[in-house]
């Protein structure tokens, strides 16, 4: 019986083989997008949890600044179990060389140590002749550094080496950081207070990476979300439809004697074997999703946070089950409905097709009232609520309500539309298209919801991009840019270059804790280049002649509005005592917090800072000339002599690769969305004959039918994208005025694009003609026989 | 003469080959008259009706409606005869759903030459249908129905009516009623009636009968 | 991998000199390029006490036997132990501590490389430290010694009574048959006072102390797989510094030192050690009492372990704790066992 019955629901799935695909490829694209996006998510974080756990810095105290090995033996001798790290960026690669020494690094849970129980090898780390990274690092290594060996487990981007060969790799004659381990004389403030210029850094429940990108992994996983939903829309209208489709076969099977419950059971078998079959598909697109995506993603990552994450993925088989339980979850809740109708359909009830999915005015009403309250919601927490999660909540009630409303709204429109028509014809198109909006709304509303993010995001970053790009111009004032090995060097710098050029601005800068969160502190001269060019959002009246008394400093946009610090207010510089605010300025793309001092202040509170840097004003027709004359007198690298251009180029290369993943997505999911609305008008187009071969009947061609429900295809895209664009632009100032204030600490003001919008309106129309494409020309091709049975077969 | 068929054949493609539904029919039907076309079920009457209504084209022979040869013409020639020529009333009423009772009343019409309110008001009275007019065609019952579309054709002043089995999903009381009042408005318009009816009963109300076997006339 | 591997692979470092050997056969190997002692040194003082850099290994080893007002017995280690990877560097050193009482015995240690000031050792004044541990004083003859851990410690001041004694040839100690060898004397006088910080509290204790120093570069043989090692302070004024190889070819030597501090040095055989008791220690079996026989000096006594569960749990473990002799002569001293498995 069981098998018998398999087989009558499954013959269903014969006569509409595009249903099925429509369904497996529905579920496999909302599973694979998904999945594709968790796992960027997971190697990323996997790759900020070795970075931040390779010296056990997530759970250790540290001292940071001022800090020499002679303070560190002292403090060994005083009984104090630090270890000492080196750390900083290898110049000319994108690797992190990370010092240790192995003989006092704390034993930390989970820590990754090097093996070197070989003595050879323990010899040649200890010699500088060996180094230690993960393998995909190996595999781009630079010809720089000494052979590396593998070190699973590493972050990626990570070399680690013994301390005194890395010390002399970086020139840096100190040491970054102090990791304090347990058992020590007394608290990590009494040791910092045996080192002047040292402070103590707490180690935070998160690595600062994983705070800092938190809010990119947000927006990644937001995307996710909106394309597993729009997945799930194309899921949930065609079981909807298979399951309508298929009453009265329940009902015949029925009342031949198939109990309900195996029924119900044969049907849960059907959805199961379907999410197998769709997750494992979608499982493999996420795969490559991820795949496709990660280079781009690791490039963001590095260039904007520092951050390493590996290249390739490494994937655990709890993201593999996921994919399936995301897969098993989208079936659940479509086909639960559907179950949930069958077993609930009375066995005598006439065997009348009922018009599926036709809407109610009060369905109508309730989902419009629905869509209104939330958009309320939406409102009300972009006035009232603070916070990351907030700014999503209210990104996601404003997305979903506004799909709620499209139905309701479409219907009005084309109610208004079928009174204005004159023709015949002109008035059927018209309430005809309206009569169609229940049958599509779904694949309707995951169309707007794709436009929204596209024109929502596609504003944000166009917004970013002509906001960073001006205010690059400001702040990259200078044309010229050096940087001296040491200190010696950088005086015979300044006296080679001093009589060369219009000024020499040094630049001095000092890592610090600013307001309990890492920051830096910089110290500058008194120049025009400042006072004319730097874009301040805020100041107070003689700014900078106050700032080059000392008797201020000026903060960025990102600490200003983390910390509530404007003109006015103070601020706590550590071995400065806390300082007015003079003034805030932008500073996009920075993630830590920032403060500016006069040079002369800075130079007191930070004696040891090295002046290594310059800001070089000159004529920049001569800046190659000189650049190339400077490399060679001092023997200078290409990172230590860059041209304001060139520096340019890189900040703007690394923000274009940040947006390019979500464009990336954003085609996706407007793919995605097109597809459902290829897959709703298939199956619509084989429900309707009955409603079309009458008016064919009546004297319209084939050809004109089918130009009609291309032309009807048309005007709902259309108007979908023209609700579109209002939820796009709102969407879009969510994103600038509140989530990336909360994730990052800057506001960029909302600049339109019209012609992107416009653009996106061709594509919206080149995707709904590509989905009414194929229905229509089988409508233009259909023998007349097929509409004929219309009328001739009893039904 | 205004309808003219002469020896019509058709066959529908099938698993085992075409099988032949038509083989030699001919008939004709002049203005005012009102015929018949009666059978077993698969005898052909629908597919002979379907080829005079042009929604379909002969495999061979002619068919001339109004002296014209409709078996040669292209999709756009027969849809010109079905918006012009041509009236069709069928077993399942066939309204557009998306339109209202008026909307549908005058749709056929107005693919055409259109349709004066006079005649529209005119036809709602005789038909039942002046306080319908603002409903859809799924709020009505069948009987309803089955009389907008009666009106539908009419208000297109067609030469040429064709029916097929109008009174089959309808009780006979009702069948009966709507029968009746679609002669006497078919008998008004002065317009050539051909239905078809598997029932003797009707077919007897009718001028003529043609009954068909095997896809010859009998 | 994490960081106790690493400590262990340095353990084994250090194990050629004989002290830590246990089994670790192809460490003995190796000491191309490294100094190698030589018969009838000469040292030059205070200069030697610091380290030997050129040597590949090399270690200042402190022993004491103390009791307290209650006449408790209680023993403690200090040991700071150079390792040259190569003969131009890096060295590395290594520094273990033990403190046992009757009924517990308390282990530490640590690492350091070389160059750093971390660890080292200074002459003049003299200091040996790694980290917060460290025997400093004005010269070797007046010391204190310090180090601790989360569970015990101590801290004690140390004076020489006599010289400093002169094993083998004068200092030129040869550790087998074949002729393998290192530079060895000791400073056994010490007298000590001080407390220990127990788990209990403090506690004032007095006794004696030893001195080992000691360098090398290729000490052991290849099928020599541990040694039992006596340092005794007998009731008489002698001391006694004997020792075992064992596998292969059994290996012994004895220091007979006379109160005054003059060195009779016993050749090959004339130690004989007789397991008396069995104890299993952290699941291995070590003999916790020996019958210890110097025919020559009329010596026949039974050593005792003050707590037979004197095991240093570094992470390369040892038995290394204060015994009590009984028998021709009374005493005390300390007794440390490698090799055992």
């Amino acid at each position: 019986m069981i098998a018998a019955t398999l087989l009558a629901l499954w013959s269903h799935w014969r006569r509409h083989p595009i249903q099925l695909v429509t369904l497996v490829v529905g579920l496999a694209l909302a599973t694979g997008l998904w999945t594709g996006v968790q796992a960027i998510n997971a190697q990323a974080r996997l790759s900020y949890d070795q970075a931040a756990a390779t010296l056990g810095q997530d759970r250790l105290p540290r001292l940071e600044g001022a800090l020499t090995l002679e303070a560190f033996a002292a403090a060994r001798r005083a009984g104090w179990p630090v270890s000492p790290v080196v750390e900083g960026r290898l110049r000319g690669t994108s690797l992190t060389l990370y010092g240790i020494d192995p003989f006092t690094l704390p034993p930390t849970p989970g820590g990754v140590m090097p093996d070197l129980s070989d003595t050879d090898v323990l010899r040649d780390f200890l010699t500088g002749e060996v180094v230690f990274a993960a393998p995909e690092t190996l595999a781009r290594w630079p010809d720089a550094l000494p052979p590396g060996r593998p070190l699973s487990g590493l972050a990626p981007g990570l070399v680690m080496a013994d301390l005194t060969f890395a010390q002399a790799q970086l020139s840096q004659a100190g040491v970054t950081r102090f990791l304090i381990a347990p058992g020590g004389s007394g608290t990590p403030e009494e040791l910092a207070a045996t080192i002047p210029g040292s402070t103590v850094v707490q180690p935070e429940p998160d690595g600062d990476l994983a705070r800092l990108t938190d809010s990119f992994h947000l927006n990644l996983t937001a995307f996710g979300l909106l394309a597993f939903a729009v997945g799930l829309f194309i899921v949930h209208a065609t079981i909807g439809l298979a399951f309508e489709q298929r009453r009265t076969l329940v009902r015949t099977l029925r009342a031949l004697g198939v109990p309900l419950s195996v029924l119900i059971g044969c049907l849960a078998a059907e959805l199961l074997a379907l999410t197998l079959v769709a997750g494992a598909l979608g499982v493999a697109l996420g795969y490559i999703v991820a795949a496709a995506l990660l280079p781009g993603v690791a490039a963001t990552l590095s260039g904007l946070y520092g951050a390493g994450v590996a290249g390739s993925l490494s994937l655990s088989p709890l993201w593999w089950m996921s994919g399936f339980g995301m897969a098993g979850l989208g079936m659940a809740v479509a086909g639960g409905l559907g179950l949930r109708q069958i077993a609930r359909l009375p066995l005598l009830a006439p065997a009348m097709p009922r018009a599926w999915a036709r809407a109610q005015r009060a369905g109508l009403r309730r989902q419009a009232a629905a869509g209104l309250v939330l958009l309320g919601i939406s409102a009300a927490l972009g006035i009232l609520a603070e916070g990351l999660l907030a700014g999503f909540l209210l990104l996601g009630a404003l997305l979903v309500g506004a799909a709620l409303l499209l139905p309701p709204i479409l219907t009005v429109l084309l109610d208004l539309g079928t009174q204005r028509a004159r023709g015949a014809v002109a008035q059927w198109l018209w309430a005809d298209t309206r009569q169609q909006v229940p049958g599509l709304s779904l694949a309707l509303m995951a169309l707007l919801l794709a436009l929204a993010a596209n024109i929502g995001v596609g504003t944000m970053v166009g917004s970013f991009r002509a906001t960073f790009v001006g205010w690059l111009d400001q702040r990259l004032a200078s044309e010229m840019y050096v940087t001296a090995s040491n200190v010696e060097e950088a005086r015979a710098i300044e006296a080679f270059l001093a009589p060369q050029v219009e000024a020499l601005l040094p630049i001095v800068s000092q890592e610090v804790t600013l307001a309990a969160a890492p920051g830096e502190v910089f110290g500058i001269v008194d120049h025009p280049t400042y006072r004319d060019n730097w874009p301040l959002l805020a100041a107070s009246p003689d700014v900078w002649t106050k700032l080059s008394e000392g008797a201020g400093v000026l903060v960025n946009e990102q600490l200003a509005r983390r910390q509530d610090l404007w003109p006015g207010a103070q601020l706590d510089l550590g071995p400065l005592t806390a300082m007015p605010v003079l003034g805030v300025y932008s500073d996009y793309g920075n993630p830590l917090g920032q403060a500016i001092v006069g040079i002369d202040a800075f130079s007191r509170a930070f004696p040891e800072a090295p002046r290594l840097r310059y800001a070089v004003r000159v004529d920049p027709d001569t800046v190659p000339e000189l650049a190339a004359d400077l490399s060679d007198r001092f023997n200078l690298s290409q990172d230590q002599v860059v041209s304001q251009s060139a520096i340019k180029a890189f900040s703007l290369a690394v923000f274009e690769q940040t947006f390019s993943v979500t464009a990336a997505l954003n085609v996706l999911t407007l793919g995605v969305a097109g597809f459902a609305l290829w897959a709703s008008l298939t199956t619509l187009g084989a429900m309707r004959l009955p409603q079309v071969a009458p008016v064919w009947a009546l004297g319209l061609t084939r050809r004109q039918l089918a130009l009609a429900d291309l032309g009807r295809a048309l005007v709902l895209a259309v108007l979908t994208a023209l609700v579109a664009v209002p939820v796009g632009i709102v969407l879009a100032w969510v994103l600038l005025a509140i989530v990336n204030v909360q994730a990052f600490g800057w506001r960029l003001p909302l600049q339109a694009d019209p012609w992107s919008w416009l653009s996106l309106g061709g594509w919206t129309v080149v995707a709904a003609t590509l989905a009414a494409a194929l229905p229509a020309w089988r409508l233009w091709r259909m023998p007349p026989a097929d509409l004929v049975k219309v009328f001739a077969h009893e039904r | 003469m205004l309808l003219s068929v002469s020896d019509v054949h058709k066959s529908f493609a099938s698993a085992d080959g075409p099988v032949p539904v038509l083989r030699g029919v001919s008939f004709t039907l002049d203005h005012g008259q009102t015929l018949a076309l009666t059978g077993e079920s698969g005898s052909g009457k629908s597919t002979l009706l379907h080829l005079v209504a042009g929604l379909d084209a002969p495999d061979d022979g002619r068919i001339e409606v109004a002296g014209k040869d409709i078996a040669g013409l292209d999709d756009a020639g027969r849809a010109a005869v079905r918006r012009r020529d041509v009236g069709l009333v069928f077993q399942q009423f066939n309204l557009i759903p998306s339109l209202t009772v008026a909307q549908n009343l005058s749709f056929h019409a107005r693919l055409g030459e259109g349709v004066s309110p006079e005649r529209l008001d005119y036809l709602a009275q005789r038909l039942g249908l002046a306080d319908l007019l603002a409903r859809y065609p799924e709020q009505l019952s069948g009987g309803q129905q089955q009389r907008v579309a009666i009106g539908r054709t009419l208000a297109a002043e067609p030469r040429l009516i064709l029916a097929d089995e109008p009174t089959g999903n309808l009780d006979e009381g009702t069948g009966d009623d709507v029968l009746s009042l679609m002669l006497e408005l078919v008998a008004d318009s002065g317009a050539a009636f051909l239905m078809v009816t598997h029932s003797d009963r009707l077919a007897g109300q009718l001028d003529a009968r043609l009954h068909l076997r095997a896809g010859q006339v009998a | 991998m994490n960081v106790k591997a690493l400590t262990l692979v340095l353990a084994l470092l250090f194990a050629p000199l004989a002290v830590l050997a246990q089994g670790f056969a192809g460490l003995g190997q190796g000491g191309e390029g490294f100094a190698l002692p030589q018969p009838d040194p000469q040292f030059d003082f205070p200069a030697d006490h610091g380290a030997h850099p050129d040597y590949r290994i090399e270690w200042w080893y402190l022993t004491a036997t103390l009791q307290d007002d209650a006449g408790t017995r209680y023993g403690i280690q200090w040991t700071l132990f150079r390792s040259a990877l190569t003969p131009t560097g890096p060295q590395i050193w290594m520094a273990h501590m033990g403190v046992t009482t009757p009924d517990a015995h308390y282990s530490g240690e640590k690492l350091a490389r070389g160059g750093l000031g971390q660890a080292g050792v200074q002459v003049a004044p003299f200091s040996a430290w790694l980290d917060d541990w460290q025997l400093a004083g004005d010269d070797l003859a007046n010391v204190r010694l310090t180090a601790s851990t989360d569970e015990a410690g101590y801290d004690l001041t140390l004076s020489a009574e006599g010289p400093l004694v002169f094993h083998g040839q004068g200092g030129y100690s040869v550790k087998s048959a074949s002729g393998q060898a290192s530079y060895y004397y000791s400073q056994p006088f010490y007298e000590v006072s001080g407390t220990l910080d127990l788990p209990g509290g403090e506690v004032a204790v007095t006794g004696r102390a030893w001195l080992d120093r000691e360098w090398s570069s290729q000490p052991l043989e290849d099928d020599q797989e541990g040694w039992d090692w006596f340092s005794l302070h007998l009731d008489d004024g002698h001391r006694v510094m004997a020792f075992q190889l064992r596998g292969g070819e059994p290996y012994t030597y004895v220091s007979w030192i006379l109160p005054d501090g003059e060195v009779e040095p016993l050749p090959n055989g004339a130690l004989r050690l007789t397991p008396l008791v069995q104890s299993e220690v952290a699941g291995r079996v070590v003999p916790t009492e020996w019958r210890l026989q110097i025919p020559a000096r009329s010596v026949d006594i039974e050593v005792r372990a003050v707590n037979p569960d004197s095991w240093q749990a570094t992470l390369f473990p040892y038995w290394e704790g204060p015994v009590i002799a009984t028998g021709s002569h009374g005493g005390d001293g300390y007794l440390e066992m490698t090799g055992y498995e």
